[in-house]
């Protein structure tokens, strides 16, 4: 730690491999203030502007929001919230292109300004000295900041670690050749920077505050060091200017000579790294209570005739800024966000700024060629001699174009950073970056899919062995039961003789009953098979007309078969039904004459069951017979009358009504399978 | 004399390293047939029962007992190269039978059609459907594997199979996504003033 800050401050830095110096085009903009300006005809809000998860809609379409009203919120740590620009309407609610190289549309939220720039109540904080580490925390989670550097991860959650932190990295390196917003908010806002740095720091109390930044950006630097002059932690490191020095782990490397190991976080070595623009939305956020609804983005290329900095706000479309930058419009058209290193080409101009949103460029077709003159590699090797993470471009992309898995991991493909320095040397211009992502993307996925497969199977296993063990369970308890039957009836004591006694007796009254019972069965048995051979001989009608329609004889023959089988079946579990309900009846008659009530009551419930039944059957075929013939069944019908009629309980009707048309529908369904599988018979028969 | 320690010293040897092999197999004796497990472990745990096998692990043994590889409709090409790399057999097409596409499933129940029978839930292999008799059921999106298997026993059809929508989240880098045509910028003003209508770009999903 000593000589760490001995070194700083002699400014002599570690080195990390590689790296290379691209032209840098800087003086495009850097020359320029921060421009405001005008607001546009509409605000589209993605949802989801950082890593994490998106919160849930507070605000419902036609609602007036004012400035600086939230407008999602979750208790879920990793989704921040986004919040109105201005005030003004919210007009749509819905799906949309976002600023992803997929193309792909998220759900977005639209704002309509209404120019009057109405603010919610802030509460303006007079001295944040005061303020606790929580109480900071809450303020920045509330105002939505999310790192404004480029990956966007949620502030709150990256400030609040449980190791004690040693340095503070404020990355302001801004390495990216065209990018030149740091440069110009450090120039404009250094106190307040400052300020933001302190209070992240009320977090995080690291002992040294490092303040990254290349030396080309020497008024910055002024700025930065007239500010932090009296105050005896913080150092402005300024570092000679190579591209990557503004990523993370080699800004660590650069200043501390620590690695951040494999898969592990820069807070493992007790360094937080922030943005110099994420600084400044904290001090926003907690002093003047303005959540991150603004940023500073650097709108540059040579297809503009006045490009600059402008403070765009969040949800501003991109053609805005574009117009306001005065655009001429190129062919082919090709827009990049984010840097020419890192950034991805946009898929639309409709596209708006979100919170990581940096730069728009927008190249002449000179400046950066769109076409694609990919070669074959000739294993020059450059590009493994300027590769930051010290990694083997060329064999990774052999890896990655044969779909190798395994050898990309075991060439520690996820240590890439994607800088695009192994593209940008490559004298065979191969997109090596474009391989690695697709092959991150694929191994991403191949892993969440064996981690579902582990789970389906792990959830397989666990329901055999529950079945097994119910069925086990099961037939121990009917093992038992049936033991303790007969251990009863096997004794000698009185109860069990009694018991013996009294079930012989039942089986004697069952045997009259049943004897009873049959002649009323036979009588509703009756009535069934009637309504049924009436039903038939209609359908039989119709089986013919069908037959000369549509199908050949055999198979209506084969079908009324099937249907007859049907019919046997549904009649023979209504008998059985009945049955089974006239036992209990008449048992009880035996046991209590008195009883005759609720015996008739049960009747009038059978008999429901029986015309639902009925109702169902009739509706079923009903249902069939339309699908094959567009006869209508008015005799159907009226038997459905008849039987409606019949019924006295309505309110019992009402429910077997639904059972019918569920029936139905199964019925319809299985008919449906049926002739499906005799047209296939037919089929293979002919 | 020569001769007779020879066959002495060889024949100790040989009792030696016999008994040795013996301990070992006793020692270091293998449960079940590993190559079974490794299959299990490419099958895509589905348990859909395309291959005519009840679920992913019997249709590993079956083929570590000679059944055809290309059986596994879930897993298509892929599965089908990495077990023929497994066994060392040739990659085999799929199985016409079993020929369907591929694309990743979720099963949705249409809610107000529900009857509460509990045949689906019945059927699932991983228990990724709650409900209770005459009770509406739903499924846990997260936990179904997309085998269909609860589609068929629905007497009332209410159950459907969605495809996973493409997200940012599941999005995949593809350099050939987009084929775009581009017009020389003479050339389009030329056609613009003949007017004919031609599209400046055409996006051609690959």
């Amino acid at each position: 730690m000593g000589s760490i800050l001995a070194r700083i401050k002699q400014g002599r830095w570690w080195k990390f491999h590689g790296g290379i110096h691209p032209p840098e085009q800087k003086f495009l903009t850097m020359h320029k203030p921060i421009r405001n300006l005008p607001l546009p005809k509409v605000l589209v809000l993605p949802l989801k502007q950082h890593i994490g998860q998106k919160g849930d809609i507070q605000v419902n379409v036609g609602d007036n929001v004012l400035k600086g009203q939230p407008l999602t919120n979750s208790p879920h740590p990793m989704a921040v919230p986004i919040h109105a620009p201005t005030s003004g309407i919210i007009t749509e609610i819905k799906n949309t292109l976002v600023a992803h190289p997929s193309g792909l549309s998220e759900l977005c939220i639209f704002i309509k300004p209404d120019e009057k720039e109405e603010w919610v109540a802030r509460h303006i904080c007079q001295d944040y000295k005061q303020l606790s580490a929580q109480e900071i925390l809450t303020k920045i989670t509330n105002a939505g900041i999310a790192g404004m550097g480029g990956a966007g991860f949620p502030t709150n959650v990256k400030i609040n670690t449980k190791v004690a932190t040693k340095f503070l990295i404020i990355n302001a390196a801004e390495c990216e050749p065209y990018i030149t917003a740091d440069d110009l908010l450090m120039r404009e806002h250094s106190s307040e920077i400052v300020d933001g740095i302190k209070i992240l720091n009320k977090v995080l109390s690291a002992e040294q505050i490092l303040i990254a930044i290349e030396d080309n950006k020497p008024e910055a630097i002024k700025a930065l060091k007239k500010v932090t002059g009296s105050l005896d932690n913080f150092h402005v490191c300024v570092i000679p200017t190579i591209y990557p020095t503004g990523g993370e782990k080699q800004l660590i490397t650069r200043l501390t000579g620590l690695e951040v190991p494999q898969g592990g976080l820069p807070s493992a070595l007790g360094i937080v790294v922030q943005n110099v623009a994420t600084c400044f939305a904290v001090a926003d956020a907690v002093i003047n209570d303005i959540p991150l609804i603004r940023r500073v983005v650097t709108v540059t290329g040579k297809a503009l005739e006045k490009p600059q900095n402008v403070w765009a706000l969040l949800g501003t479309p991109i053609k805005h800024l574009l117009t306001q930058c005065g655009y001429q419009k190129q062919s082919p058209e090709h827009l990049i966000m984010g840097g020419p290193m890192m950034g991805f080409s946009l898929p639309s101009i409709d596209i708006s700024i979100t919170k990581t949103s940096n730069c728009i460029l927008a190249p002449s077709t000179k400046e950066i060629p769109k076409d694609n003159n990919e070669v074959d590699c000739i294993r020059c090797g450059q590009c493994a001699d300027v590769c930051p993470s010290q990694l083997l471009p060329q064999e990774l992309q052999w890896f990655a174009k044969a779909k190798d898995h395994d050898q990309l991991q075991k060439f520690n493909l996820f240590d890439c950073i994607e800088c695009g320095a192994c593209a940008y040397v490559c004298p065979s211009q191969i997109p090596l970056v474009h391989y690695y992502r697709i092959a991150k993307a694929e191994i991403r996925q191949q892993q969440q899919q064996d981690l579902k497969a582990e789970k389906a199977k792990a959830r397989f296993e666990a329901r055999k062995q529950r079945l097994a063990q119910e069925k086990i369970k099961r037939e121990e308890k009917h093992r038992k039961a049936a033991e303790a039957r007969k251990a009863a009836m096997n004794s000698n004591t009185a109860q069990a003789k009694d018991a013996k006694s009294a079930v012989a007796a039942a089986l004697a009254r069952a045997k009259a009953k049943k004897a009873q019972a049959s002649d009323d069965n036979n009588d509703k048995k009756s009535q069934v098979s009637a309504a049924i051979a009436r039903a038939k001989a209609k359908k039989q009608a119709k089986d013919g007309i069908a037959t000369n329609k549509t199908t050949t004889a055999k198979t209506s023959d084969r079908l009324t078969k099937e249907k007859n089988a049907d019919d046997q079946e549904v009649l023979d579990s209504i008998t059985s039904s009945n049955t089974e309900t006239t036992k209990p009846n008449t048992k009880k008659q035996n046991s209590n004459d008195n009883n005759n009530e609720t015996a008739t009551k049960e009747k009038v419930l059978t008999k429901a069951e029986k015309i639902a039944l009925a109702v169902a059957k009739a509706k079923a075929k009903k249902a069939a017979e339309n699908s094959s013939t567009h006869h209508t069944d008015s005799n159907l019908n009226s038997i459905d009358n008849d039987i409606n009629n019949q019924n006295n309980t309505d309110d019992i009707n009402a429910k077997k009504q639904r059972i019918a048309v569920a029936v139905a529908k199964a019925k319809a369904k299985k008919q449906q399978q049926s002739t499906e599988s005799k047209n296939n018979q037919s089929k293979e028969s002919s | 004399m020569s001769i007779l320690i020879a066959i002495l010293v060889l024949g100790g040897m040989c009792l030696f390293f016999g008994a040795l092999l013996g301990y070992a197999a006793v020692k270091f004796k293998v449960e079940g047939d590993p190559l079974v497990e490794q299959l299990d472990a490419l099958l895509p745990q589905t348990q859909c029962g395309q291959c005519g096998y009840p679920g992913c692990k019997p249709y590993a043994q079956a083929i570590a007992n000679g059944e055809a590889i290309n059986k596994c409709a879930p897993g298509g090409e892929d599965t089908i190269k990495k077990i023929a790399n497994l066994m060392g057999v040739d990659v085999q097409p799929l199985d016409e039978s079993h020929a369907q596409d591929n694309t990743p499933k979720v099963a949705f129940i249409i809610e107000e059609d529900c009857i509460g029978c509990t045949k689906c839930i019945q059927a699932c292999p991983v228990d990724a459907i709650i409900g209770a008799a005459k009770q509406m059921h739903t499924i846990i999106a997260d936990e179904c594997t997309g085998c269909d298997l609860c589609v068929a026993p629905c007497p009332v059809d209410c159950i459907k199979m969605i495809p996973i929508a493409q997200t940012t989240h599941n999005w995949q880098w593809d350099l050939n996504r987009i084929n775009v045509k581009t017009i020389d910028a003479d050339d389009y003003s030329n056609k613009q003033s003949n007017n004919v209508k031609t599209n400046t770009t055409e996006e051609v999903n690959v």
